[in-house]
């Protein structure tokens, strides 16, 4: 298991008081697997990816456990992170395309970034141009500024960049977001091709998008107001979903060919909750179809079918979390 | 109606500006009253650059406007302010279009004052209760609030609301929905959808190809400021005829259908070759032309 994170819990630290992002989340991530990260703005997925690598000033880890290939990440402990930042867990940032230092050609800026990691340039360079060519970049772009690069091309040159230690872990924060569709496309096939040929172990890929989601990921992780909703391979997420907030979404995702005359989409009414004092109980009650009193207790995280995670009641996580009684009446 | 006729921008570049950069190149289409026209592009395909010429932010390097058969160019200060009483835009970034300092409604009250100084307050309210309700929201939640206290989709729609309060005719959406959520940003679509039933003609502009498939009559698909295929939506989409539209509609990412093993474009590296001459449309069936290659 590559990455095991266990009740993990990271509050903003505001004015107001505490904002609590992430509330108790836990999740597996195997070798090899990309796992998509979705939800909406405000969900805790950017939270998550960053505190697998490095909380900013505002962050406040509460408490839980993350492990990466056996070993524990002591991710509230800025200094004692560094080690595995960057060989073990890396990151390609939400703003690749503004991450370059622009002010360093492209080639000095991995020169001195390998030196701050104690790396030799000159002998990493020949699997550095072997990946920039893979990823359709000539070795010129070494010698040249960010600024003569265009954003598909930056976002190409910060993966290599980001990958070239071979992390076990990457992180990748809503990277085809700014990207036109053919450079999306690119980008994102790319992505899953480093995995592919063992650039990386395993990724957690952070989009809003589901769709490119779809395309790459294995597994999907729906996040809804800093609590896992639902994890599921990417078929069962978008096919077979069981959570109600997980249904909502997908059907409310128009793709090509849906008119709105034939076949008119609706979004899902009201507004996620504050993460500065969140309601009791499962967060989505407010605006799920199917809340009922019992959605005023929390739903738990369970698996209810092989590699399929929910936290809902109705979705059948009471039936997995007390055991079956024996005989049912059959006949009602 | 709004017709386009061989507009084109053209901006210089270089540091002498030297070089000539063509930002929309030869582009005519028209905007009828109930039709959404959908003008779909990458970066840098001219698209916003049309928008802001439709609404007069910009000026046309060559061709002309008009509206109603006048020509944009002669209108000037009271007729001008008629145009903007008719044609209003709505842009991207909704947190960016209020002043964080003032309430959110204050957008109404400029409207008011700069065209409706002689109305009166009850009327006014009336007035302002109606284009609220049309966009779905309630006066209760959005009124008096500052602009952090409501969320992108409410943002947006009052700002759709405001562009009522004017008698529009027709709307310019610049990227309307591309910062919302995906749970809030169709029901702006739809509403965009309800206002075109009551005879509002919209140009909607994207760059998300089932945004525009899933609302527009008809398609036009811009590539480097010129047009490579225009036409009824159902067309373009079901038989797209340039390998340009081909090539971006294979590259759409969906939902129940993976991409295809053939290796994506990468129609994007470097600094795209910009046309000079835009290639003359030619057509291919009943309201579909295609750029001729």
């Amino acid at each position: 298991m590559a990455l095991t994170v266990e009740s993990l819990r990271v509050y903003y630290r505001t004015l107001a008081g505490d904002v609590k992002a992430l509330d108790d989340v836990g999740f597996r991530l195997a070798d090899g697997e990309i796992m998509g990260l979705a939800g909406e703005s405000g969900c805790g997925k950017s939270t998550l990816g960053k505190s697998l690598i490095r909380l900013d000033g505002r962050m406040r880890y509460i408490g839980g456990r993350i492990e990466l290939d056996g070993e524990e990440l002591p991710i509230w402990d800025d200094e004692a992170m560094n080690p595995f930042r960057y060989r073990h867990v890396s990151l390609i940032p939400q703003y690749a395309m503004s991450a370059l230092n622009p002010t360093r050609k492209i080639g000095r800026m991995i020169r001195e970034l390998l030196r701050s990691r104690g790396v030799d340039f000159e002998a990493i360079r020949p699997e550095l141009e072997r990946r920039l060519d893979l990823v359709g970049l000539s070795t010129d772009v070494l010698d040249r500024y960010p600024i003569e690069l265009s954003g598909g091309m930056k976002q190409r040159t910060v993966m290599v960049i980001s990958t070239l230690l071979d992390p076990s872990l990457l992180i990748a924060d809503e990277i085809t977001s700014a990207l036109d569709v053919s450079t999306q496309r690119a980008v994102a096939t790319t992505l899953a091709g480093f995995r592919d040929r063992g650039f990386v172990k395993s990724m957690i890929v952070i989009t809003h998008d589901l769709s490119v989601l779809y395309q790459i990921a294995d597994t999907i992780l729906v996040m809804y107001a800093g609590k896992l909703a639902e994890k599921a391979s990417a078929d069962d997420i978008v096919s077979a979903p069981r959570h109600p907030y997980t249904r909502l979404l997908i059907s409310s995702l128009p793709e090509v060919g849906v008119r709105y005359e034939e076949h008119r989409l609706s979004g899902i009414a009201g507004r996620p909750p504050s993460l500065l004092d969140p309601p009791q109980g499962c967060r989505f009650r407010d605006r799920c179809p199917l809340a009922s009193a019992r959605c005023a207790k929390e739903p738990p995280f369970i698996e209810v079918a092989e590699g399929h995670s929910v936290a809902c009641w109705e979705a059948g996580v009471e039936a997995a979390s007390t055991p079956k009684p024996r005989e049912r009446v059959e006949a009602v | 109606m709004l017709s386009l006729r061989g507009v084109s921008k053209t901006y210089s570049v270089g540091a002498f500006g030297g070089g000539r950069l063509n930002a929309v190149l030869d582009v005519s289409f028209d905007v009828h009253p109930g039709e959404v026209l959908s003008l779909i592009g990458e970066s840098g395909s001219g698209k916003t650059t049309i928008g802001r010429m439709i609404l007069r932010l910009t000026p046309l390097s060559a061709g002309t406007i008009s509206y109603d058969g006048i020509d944009l160019a002669t209108l000037h200060r009271h007729r001008l302010k008629e145009y903007y009483r008719h044609v209003q835009g709505v842009f991207q970034d909704p947190f960016s279009s209020y002043n964080p300092i003032f309430k959110a409604d204050r957008i109404f009250s400029m409207v008011r004052s700069e065209f409706f100084g002689d109305v009166d307050g009850r009327t006014w309210a009336a007035k302002l209760d109606r284009a609220l309700e049309a966009v779905s929201l309630n006066p209760d939640d959005v009124l008096g609030k500052f602009p952090h206290q409501l969320s992108g989709g409410q943002l947006q729609r009052l700002l759709v609301a405001r562009a009522l309060l004017l008698d529009i005719r027709y709307l310019v959406a610049d990227e309307i929905i591309s910062m919302l959520d995906a749970s809030t940003r169709i029901d702006v679509l739809n509403l965009l959808a309800d206002l075109k039933q009551r005879g509002l003609g919209i140009v909607f502009i994207t760059h998300d190809l089932s945004l525009g498939n899933y609302i527009s009559d008809t398609t036009v698909i811009l590539r480097h400021g010129a047009i490579v295929e225009m036409g009824a939506t159902v067309k373009v989409f079901g038989d797209p005829r340039h390998p340009y539209t081909q090539a971006l509609l294979a590259s759409v990412p969906q939902l129940h259908t993976r991409w295809g093993a053939e290796e994506a474009a990468h129609a994007t590296n470097g600094s795209p070759q910009r046309l000079v001459e835009a290639a003359e449309l030619v057509p291919v069936d009943d309201d579909h032309l295609v750029a001729a290659q």
